[in-house]
C-alpha cells in the first residue's frame, strides 16, 4: 500500500479512537443533568470518568496535529472553513475541561450548578457539533480550488448534517450509560441499565435512516459497490449496536461496553471507507476534492512520522491500557470521600 | 475588518494566556516530584502534606493551561491556514510528535496522580508525578523545536510551492530551538520556584505551618538560585544567536537606529518609530551593545534605518519587552543570592519574605516579555525570512475572527479570574491534616 493510503487509514483510526474513548466521556455529559439525580449520583458520574478523560481528549490533539503533519492542506482547507462550528467546539471542550475540576471547590448551590450547566453543555455541543460536522463532510464541503469556503455556519445545519448529530449524540450516550453500568453500583447501576437500553431503542432506527440518508445524501456508496467486501464494515457495526443490546440485557457490563466502543469504531470506518481517497470532498467540484494523494505531506514526512507514530502510539495504548484497568472498579465511598475527587 | 491584525491579536491572547499557566505546570511538576520522592522514602508525613498541598495548586493550574493549550493547535489550521499549508510539512510533524509522545504520557498520568492515591504503592505513585514532569517539559521540548523553526526555519527546500522537510535532525537539532529550551526550561523552574517561595513566605509570616513551609522555601530557593545564574547564561548565548540570524530583532530589542561601531546600550530610552530615532535618550554607554550581541567592543551593529521599513518590527513593545525581562533577571539573581545568605535564618528576616511574597508575579511578568520580545521582533515574518506574517492568514471574514476573539477575551477573563480565586482559597486554607 502506498504511504498516503496508510496515512489515510491512520488518520481515519485516529480519529475513530477519539470518539471511541472521548465518545463516553461526552455521553456522560450528556446523560448528567439528567440521570444524575442526587449530589452524590453526579459525583460518581464525574468520578467515573475522572481519571480518564485527560487522556482520552489527547486523540483529539493527536487526531489535529495528525492531520496537520500528514495533510497540511487538509488541516488548513478543514479547520479555516468550519472555523465556527470548530470554535464552538473548542470552548465547549474548555468549559467541560474546568467544570469537572472547579464544581467541587466551593461548597454553594449556585456555584454547583453553573458547573452542571457547562458539564452539560460540554459534552452535548462537541457530540452534536463533530457529528453535524462529519455528516457534512461525508457528503461533500462548498470550497474551491483555492481552499476558499463558500458557505456559512447555518448551512450545514442540513438534514442530513443534523441526522448525524443526532447520532453522535445517541451514540455517545449509550457508550456513556454503559460504562456508568461498569462504574455505578445498586440502584444507580440499574439506572444506567434502563437508560441504555431505552438509548438504544432510539439509536437503532435513527442508524438506520442514516445508513439510508447517506445513499441519497452522499456518495459513500461508490466504493462499496466497487468493492463490496467493504460491507464487512457495516455487517460488523450493525452486529455490534446489536450486541450492545444483547449485552446487556444479560448484565455483562463490559461486553456491552466493548460492544458500544465497536459501533462507534464501525460508524467512523463506514465513513472512513466510503470517503477513500478523499479526506475532505468539496460539495462544487469533484476535481477539487482533497484525497490523500493530492493534499500530503511530502514522502520523507510521512516516512518519519510513520516511523514516530508506529512506536509512540503502541506505547500509548499500552499505558492507557493500564490506566483503564486501574480505575475499572466501581466508584465506592472511599474514592468520592478522596481530597482529591471531583 | 483586518483579519490580519485580529487573528494576530487572537493568537497573541490566546498564547500568552495559555503562558500564564504552562511555566508553572513545568516547573511546579518537578518540585512536586521531588516532595512526593522525599515522602515515598522517608515515610515523612510532612513531606506528604506539602505534596498535597502544592499539588491541589497545581491542578488547578494544570487544569486551565491543559484546556487553553488545545486551542492553540487548531488555530494554526482556523487562522493560519496559507501558513499550515505552505510549512505543514516541517512544522505539523513536530506538533503531531509533541501530541503523541509527550502530551499523552502527561495527560494520562495526571489522572493515575489525581485518583490513584489507593491503587498504587507510594513509590509507584512518586513515580507517577515524575512521569508527568518529565513529560510536560519534553512536551515544551517539542513546541519550541517547533518555535525554532519559525525563528530560524533550517532542513527543508522549497518544492512544489511548499516548504519540505529534507533534514530532519536538523530541524530537531537546531540551534535556535535548542536555545529556546536550556532558556525557557529553566525559567520554568524559577517560576516554580518563586511560586512556592511567594505562598511558603504568605504562611511564614504569619508564623503558622512553619515546618512545611520552611521546607517547602528551603528546596525553592535552590531551585530558584540555580535556574536564575542559569537564565543569564542561556540569555546571553541567546542574545549571541540572535544578533547572528535576526538583527533585525537586535536592532529593535535595544532601539537602535544608526548603523556603527561601537554600538552603545542607552539606560533609557523612548523610541520614535517615525523620527526613526529615539525622543529621549540617556545614559548611554558605548561599545556594550557591540559585545552584548557579538562578545566584541568594536563589533559593527546594523541601526534600523538600514533595515528597510517593510522588514523592521515593531520597535516599542521589544524594545520595552527586552528591559524589562533582563532587569526582573538581574534582580532574580540579587534576591535569590540575598535569600542564599538568609538561608536559616528565614522567619527572622520578615521584609525578605514580604518581598518574596510580592515577587510571584515577577516571573510571569518576565516570561511573558520574553515572548513578547522573541514573537514581535520576529514580525513581520511568520517564518523568519521566509513567510510574512500577512500572506499566513486564512481567507477567511474578519468579522468571525472578530467574535472569536471577543469570546476568547470573555471566557479567558472569566477563567482567569475564578483560577485565580480558587487558587488564593487554597492558598489561604494552607495544607491540610493527613490521616493517610
Amino acid at each position: 500500500m502506498e504511504l498516503q493510503s496508510i496515512w489515510f487509514f491512520l488518520w481515519g483510526l485516529l480519529w475513530a479512537i477519539f470518539f471511541l474513548t472521548d465518545g463516553f466521556d461526552f455521553g456522560i455529559g450528556i446523560l448528567y443533568p439528567f440521570a444524575g439525580k442526587t449530589d452524590r449520583d453526579k459525583r460518581v458520574m464525574l468520578n467515573a470518568k475522572g481519571p480518564l478523560w485527560d487522556g482520552n481528549e489527547v486523540w483529539l490533539v493527536t487526531a489535529g496535529g495528525v492531520t496537520f503533519a500528514a495533510f497540511p492542506k487538509v488541516y488548513a482547507t478543514m479547520f479555516s472553513s468550519l472555523y465556527t462550528p470548530l470554535m464552538l467546539i473548542l470552548f465547549a471542550l474548555i468549559f467541560r475541561g474546568v467544570a469537572m475540576h472547579f464544581r467541587g471547590k466551593i461548597e454553594s448551590p449556585g456555584w454547583k450548578k453553573t458547573w452542571d450547566t457547562l458539564i452539560f453543555l460540554g459534552s452535548f455541543l462537541p457530540a452534536l457539533l463533530f457529528g453535524v460536522a462529519f455528516a457534512n463532510i461525508f457528503a461533500g464541503i462548498p470550497f474551491d480550488n483555492q481552499g476558499l469556503y463558500h458557505g456559512n455556519t447555518l448551512k450545514l445545519l442540513t438534514p442530513y448534517g443534523l441526522l448525524g448529530g443526532i447520532l453522535f449524540v445517541l451514540m455517545f450516550m449509550l457508550h456513556g450509560a454503559n460504562w456508568m453500568t461498569i462504574k455505578a453500583t445498586g440502584e444507580l447501576q440499574d439506572r444506567f441499565a434502563r437508560i441504555a437500553a431505552k438509548t438504544w431503542m432510539v439509536l437503532v432506527p435513527v442508524a438506520v435512516v442514516f445508513l439510508i440518508a447517506s445513499y441519497f445524501a452522499t456518495s459513500l456508496y461508490d466504493n462499496y459497490i466497487k468493492s463490496p467486501a467493504l460491507f464487512l464494515v457495516i455487517v460488523i457495526a450493525v452486529a455490534a449496536l446489536l450486541c450492545a443490546r444483547y449485552f446487556n440485557a444479560k448484565q455483562a457490563w463490559f461486553k456491552a461496553w466493548f460492544a458500544s466502543a465497536l459501533t462507534i469504531m464501525g460508524c467512523i470506518f463506514f465513513g472512513i471507507c466510503g470517503l477513500f481517497p478523499a479526506l475532505f470532498p468539496s460539495s462544487m467540484d469533484p476535481a477539487w476534492d482533497l484525497t490523500a494523494f493530492n493534499a500530503s505531506s511530502s514522502p520523507l514526512t510521512l516516512k518519519i512520522m510513520l516511523g514516530v507514530v508506529s512506536i509512540s502510539i503502541p506505547i500509548v495504548i499500552a499505558y492507557q491500557s493500564w490506566s483503564y484497568n486501574l480505575f475499572k472498579d466501581p466508584i465506592s465511598d472511599e474514592d468520592l470521600d478522596m481530597d482529591e475527587a471531583y | 475588518m483586518d483579519p490580519v491584525f485580529l487573528s494576530r491579536l487572537q493568537f497573541a491572547a490566546a498564547t500568552m494566556f495559555h503562558f500564564l499557566f504552562v511555566p508553572l505546570t513545568l516547573g511546579l511538576s518537578i518540585l512536586i516530584a521531588y516532595m512526593e520522592t522525599k515522602y515515598a522514602w522517608s515515610g515523612d508525613k510532612n513531606y506528604l502534606r506539602m505534596t498535597k498541598f502544592w499539588g491541589k495548586l497545581f491542578l488547578i493550574n494544570f487544569a486551565l493551561g491543559v484546556v487553553t493549550g488545545i486551542t492553540l493547535e487548531f488555530q494554526f489550521g482556523t487562522n493560519w491556514s496559507r501558513y499550515s499549508e505552505y510549512v505543514g510539512d516541517v512544522f505539523g510533524s513536530l506538533l503531531a510528535i509533541e501530541a503523541s509522545a509527550a502530551f499523552f504520557l502527561e495527560s494520562t498520568f495526571i489522572g493515575i496522580w489525581i485518583f490513584g492515591w489507593n491503587k498504587i504503592s507510594a513509590k509507584a505513585h512518586a513515580g507517577v508525578m515524575w512521569v508527568v514532569a518529565i513529560a510536560g517539559n519534553f512536551s515544551a521540548v517539542w513546541i519550541l523545536i517547533a518555535n525554532g523553526f519559525m525563528q530560524h526555519p533550517v532542513g527543508y527546500d522549497i518544492r512544489n510551492g511548499r516548504a519540505e522537510l529534507t533534514d530532519f535532525m536538523a530541524v530537531v537539532t537546531n540551534k535556535h530551538g535548542l536555545l529556546e529550551i536550556i532558556h525557557v526550561v529553566p525559567a520554568s523552574l524559577l517560576l516554580g520556584a518563586f511560586f512556592v517561595m511567594g505562598i511558603s513566605a504568605y504562611h511564614l509570616l504569619k508564623k503558622q505551618h512553619t515546618e512545611i513551609f520552611l521546607k517547602s522555601f528551603r528546596i525553592a530557593l535552590v531551585v530558584g538560585l540555580v535556574s536564575s545564574l542559569t537564565l543569564g547564561f542561556t540569555g546571553d548565548m541567546h542574545g549571541v544567536n540572535v544578533s547572528k540570524h535576526q538583527p533585525a530583532k537586535l536592532a529593535a530589542m535595544e532601539s537602535h537606529w544608526e548603523t556603527r561601531t561601537q554600538a552603545p546600550i542607552v539606560m533609557f530610552a523612548i523610541p520614535d518609530e517615525t523620527q526613526e530615532k529615539n525622543k529621549i535618550e540617556i545614559g548611554s554607554i558605548p561599545g556594550v551593545l557591540s559585545f552584548l550581541g557579538f562578545h566584541d567592543f568594536n563589533a559593527e551593529v546594523v541601526g534600523l534605518r538600514d533595515i528597510p521599513k517593510e522588514d523592521r518590527p515593531p520597535v516599542l513593545p521589544t524594545f520595552v519587552g527586552f528591559r524589562t525581562m533582563v532587569g526582573l533577571g538581574t534582580l532574580f539573581i540579587l534576591l535569590m543570592i540575598y535569600g542564599w545568605i538568609r538561608r536559616n535564618k528565614l522567619l527572622e528576616s520578615p521584609n525578605f519574605l514580604k518581598i518574596m511574597l510580592w515577587s510571584i508575579p515577577l516571573p510571569y511578568i518576565a516570561m511573558e516579555m520574553g515572548w513578547v520580545v522573541s514573537e514581535v521582533g520576529r514580525q513581520p515574518w511568520i517564518v523568519y525570512n521566509l513567510m510574512r506574517t500577512s500572506d499566513a492568514v486564512s481567507p477567511i471574514a474578519g468579522t468571525q475572527v472578530m467574535v472569536s476573539l471577543t469570546a476568547f477575551i470573555l471566557v479567558y477573563g472569566l477563567l482567569g479570574a475564578v483560577g485565580f480565586y480558587l487558587i488564593a482559597k487554597s492558598v489561604k486554607e494552607g495544607p491540610e491534616a493527613v490521616t493517610a
